[in-house]
């Protein structure tokens, strides 16, 4: 049995920044099933929120009431005001460390405008922010190499909780099969969303709901599942990330005629309103037969900017068109559609990084999370560009210390090792014993289609039924497939095949939760239920596991500061 | 129809590397990637290998196409059939152990990543705000930014082939990423551990790096960066850098190079082991008649080679 004071799952931002926090004092374990320098924290383009105030006057209160407005109003504001306030900090904290930003003349950290951020606010590193950020931390990783070890390329399995306290996990290593038990006081999933549920979606393969199933199949309800964010402008059919700094540059939207339709939507911020609302707006327009062609897409117009600016600040979305469909971006416009993105929700925490379990604030302890897969939550119905990157350092350091305070004080829980490896050992035989015809790639198509058609932009009660179904239908024929590899050595089809599962049960969740939430609010939209409505929906959705079914509770929302008004842009 | 000829090796079932065939129409606008997770989804699910982004950021899933690394998420797969051949060839990456089919192990990569200090070292109390670097000095290490470790360099580089001490592009180009760095104070030890033997100096400029790297990295051009600074520090009591000036010394001189005296200049006069171990070398060039003159003469145009030095000011 490998023993950790404490153990991380993840190493992008949220999971390399709390370890570079535990390591200061405690051993900690690093696990990823990639390495560090892959996670998907380094495809984030545009830029990292901070109210630093580098190009025009700006506040913590603005960047508040932004994301509050934003999310709306189905942020929980005691921790975004936290959140907020923590940023310009962390932003230099960042640089300190050697992280490589944009300057402006005069050497500070340059910043510019996004998506319903009412000043510029985003600092950034051309248009690889979170690459730029990814690569400072794993710098930094690299330099504590002594006091963390990092475990490349393993799986997480599962979550081992004994007498409601987790202590610690069941992995395997990818390159030799073997599974093996890690023993720890504290564990902190910093995993990551589950973009790949949908069709279309900017996010990598490796974006598959491991954390948040390992954690809800330990009893942990998820939260708000059912706000998921669909990015404005991802390549059409691929859903190849083109950053919303584009538009932040001043790149313009426009329909098959060739209009800027943003000024039907949102005659005030155009193509800088937050991402659901231009996505929504994306899609009215393909919807109503405005499509470019008449097909499925829409056009992200640059030329304009002219060559120099876009080598300038948009230079990777260049090569990507030129790349990905032979489009230069400085000649003609990139066809792009709505793409799932971003998770809001996930595994409820506190703003200290703690899971808690249910509207009485209860800890599972010994767990944490912070990140996309956590939900604490900072970015209620609808998250801002720029905001996740914040997010992922700064909740991921607050996990961190908060982590390593509590196994400072505690001592190894007790863990019945063999029993909860023989556990994933069966599950693998399992797996590999599995006899059937059905082919889990048609499983995992017909999910990600049934997502994007009957629970993506636009949703109602008939689509949500039928998506359920159909999901509840493949979690069925799921049992019924066959491995053609069932060896040991670097097996990635059978851990394919273990992240499907894990997808499938989070298809069922995310519909589950939009069914039950009638009304619209931020990245979830009900055609049926087209408004807001706070009186009966401002609380927030958790989703529980109960003898093999789903259960539905809710808890509310905090409100401090902002009062929830009508939303316009 | 194209043929997925791919390098398949799986040491739980057979001791040896072979090839197998995957043939099947490429859809239209289909990457390398996709092609890959064609075959593994629809013709055989134990073709192993690394993918992650999809968007040519992660660096999982470099290979070798044709022969040449690449990222195979990055390339259009119709692009691999040149001059009419229906066949593209996949292999994994070159100077590294394979693992499985295309899966390479990357420890020693990374290990080497770790001998240039990859991390910024400045011991000042850093300012309460950020450290000023003008947009200037944030392009002088904005490209070596750009550097995903997909491996594609380190693969194709031909040095590693025939002397795996070598560091290699890509630990180099991280290495300039920190030299070229306004904000880190350890250029001078920083070039001097890397002008040691399987440091910048052991590169031999042909620059394959460059055309393999799917990124503005490009490796080379970083290692001149570094060769330049190291010059600037005055880190020149090496092999490498006697060499540089040596070469430059007689350009500007001659107009061409004076063969006899580089290597000498290059060994250092008092550098009586270096300078031994060159007269074997000599005397085979000896006995087959290869000596350069041994009076070395100026081109007739040397004055205008010299002109250039002076519009440049060296």
């Amino acid at each position: 049995m490998i023993k950790h004071d404490v153990l991380i799952v993840g190493a992008g931002l949220a999971g390399m920044r709390a370890a570079l926090e535990v390591c200061k004092e405690l051993d900690v374990g690093l696990l990823t099933k990639v390495y560090p320098s892959r996670s998907h924290s380094g495809a984030a383009q545009g830029g990292i929120a901070a109210a630093l105030g580098n190009s025009e006057d700006d506040s913590w209160e603005e960047h508040m009431f932004d994301t509050v407005k934003g999310g709306d109003y189905l942020n929980d504001q005691d921790a975004v005001e936290e959140y907020v306030k923590a940023a310009p900090e962390v932003i230099y904290e960042l640089e300190h460390m050697g992280c490589a930003f944009s300057r402006t003349e005069d050497g500070k950290i340059a910043q510019r405008s996004f998506g319903g951020h009412s000043k510029p606010r985003a600092c950034f590193s051309a248009d690889r922010t979170g690459h730029a950020i990814l690569h400072a931390l794993h710098e930094q990783v690299l330099k504590h190499a002594k006091s963390i070890k990092v475990y490349s390329e393993w799986y997480m399995h599962q979550l081992v909780v004994e007498e409601g306290r987790c202590c610690g996990v069941v992995v395997s290593n990818i390159r030799t099969g073997e599974v093996e038990v890690i023993h720890a006081k504290a564990v902190i999933f910093a995993t990551g969303g589950y973009g790949r549920v949908f069709q279309i979606t900017t996010n990598a393969f490796a974006g598959t709901a491991d954390g948040a199933i390992a954690a809800f199949r330990a009893g942990v309800p998820l939260e708000d599942c059912e706000f998921v964010q669909f990015h404005p402008s991802g390549l059409y059919r691929q859903g190849i990330l083109f950053s919303e700094a584009a538009r932040g540059e001043g790149g313009y939207l426009l329909n098959g005629k060739g209009e800027r339709f943003m000024e039907q939507y949102a005659p005030s911020r155009m193509e800088l309103a937050p991402r659901d609302i231009v996505a929504r707006a994306e899609q009215s327009e393909i919807d109503a037969g405005r499509g470019v062609n008449g097909e499925d897409y829409i056009h992200l117009d640059l030329r304009h900017l002219g060559e120099a600016r876009i080598m300038e600040r948009l230079p990777q979305i260049r090569q990507l068109g030129i790349d990905f469909i032979g489009v230069d971006c400085v000649k003609d416009p990139l066809p792009i559609q709505p793409s799932a993105h971003y998770s809001m929700g996930g595994i409820p925490t506190d703003m200290f990084g703690q899971v808690i379990i249910d509207a009485d604030k209860t800890p599972l302890k010994g767990f944490f999370a912070a990140g996309e897969c956590a939900c604490v939550s900072v970015h209620g119905a609808n998250r801002l560009g720029t905001n996740s990157l914040l997010d992922a350092t700064v909740f991921g350091g607050r996990a961190g210390r908060t982590a390593l305070e509590y196994a400072k004080k505690v001592e190894f829980g007790k863990i019945n090792g063999s029993h909860e490896k023989a556990r994933v050992l069966d599950q693998i035989e399992e797996i590999f014993q599995r006899d059937g015809t059905e082919s889990y790639n048609q499983i995992r198509n017909e999910m990600k289609e049934v997502m994007m058609d009957k629970c993506g932009v636009f949703r109602d009660e008939e689509n949500l039924k039928s998506c359920i179904s159909t999901i509840q239908g493949l979690k069925e024929r799921y049992k019924k497939g066959k491995v053609t590899d069932k060896g040991q050595l670097f097996n990635s089809e059978l851990y394919e095949i273990v992240e499907l599962g894990n997808m499938l049960e989070m298809a069922e969740i995310i519909s589950t939760a939009a069914l039950a939430r009638q009304e619209s609010r931020g990245g979830h939209h009900r055609t049926d239920f087209p408004k807001r409505d706070d009186e009966n929906f401002l609380k927030h959705s958790l989703v529980y596991p109960k003898d093999g079914q789903l259960e539905l509770k809710y808890k509310p929302v905090v409100v401090t500061r902002y009062q929830p008004k009508e939303r316009t842009y | 129809m194209a043929k997925f000829r791919i390098k398949r090796f799986n040491p739980e079932k057979q001791a040896d590397p072979y090839y197998e065939e995957f043939d099947f129409e490429i859809p239209e606008g289909a990457t390398l990637l996709d092609c890959l997770n064609h075959i593994k989804w629809n013709m055989d699910g134990a073709l192993t290998y690394r993918m992650s982004c999809r968007s040519a950021i992660c660096g999982s899933c470099a290979v070798k196409g044709n022969g040449h690394a690449l990222l195979a998420c990055q390339k259009q797969a119709a692009h691999l059939l040149k001059d009419g051949s229906d066949t593209i060839t996949i292999e994994p990456l070159g100077n590294m152990p394979v693992i499985k089919d295309l899966v390479t192990d990357f420890k020693q990569f990374w290990e080497k990543i770790d001998q240039v200090k990859p991390y910024l070292q400045n011991n000042e109390k850093p300012p309460a705000q950020e450290r000023e670097q003008s947009p200037q000095q944030f392009k002088k290490i904005d490209d070596a930014t750009t550097c995903i470790m997909c491996g594609a360099c380190y693969s194709d580089c031909q040095v590693l082939a025939v002397d795996n001490k070598f560091l290699g592009p890509a630990a180099l180009a991280k290495a300039q990423r920190f030299v070229g760095d306004s904000r880190d104070q350890a250029t001078r030890e920083r070039v001097k551990e890397l002008s040691k033997p399987g440091g910048m100096w052991d590169c031999t400029h042909c620059a394959e790096c460059v055309e393999r790297c799917p990124k503005p990295a490009e490796p080379f051009y970083r290692i001149k960066g570094l060769m330049e600074s190291a010059l600037k520090e005055g880190v020149t009591n090496n092999v490498g850098a006697r060499h540089a000036l040596s070469f430059v010394n007689s350009v500007k001189h001659s107009g061409r190079l004076n063969e006899n005296k580089i290597p000498i200049e290059s060994m250092g006069y008092f550098n009586i082991k270096g300078l031994l171990d060159l007269l074997p070398v000599g005397l085979r060039m000896l006995l087959k008649m290869k000596i350069p003159p041994i009076i070395h003469k100026p081109i007739d145009d040397v004055k205008d080679v010299q002109r250039i030095f002076e519009e440049f000011g060296e």
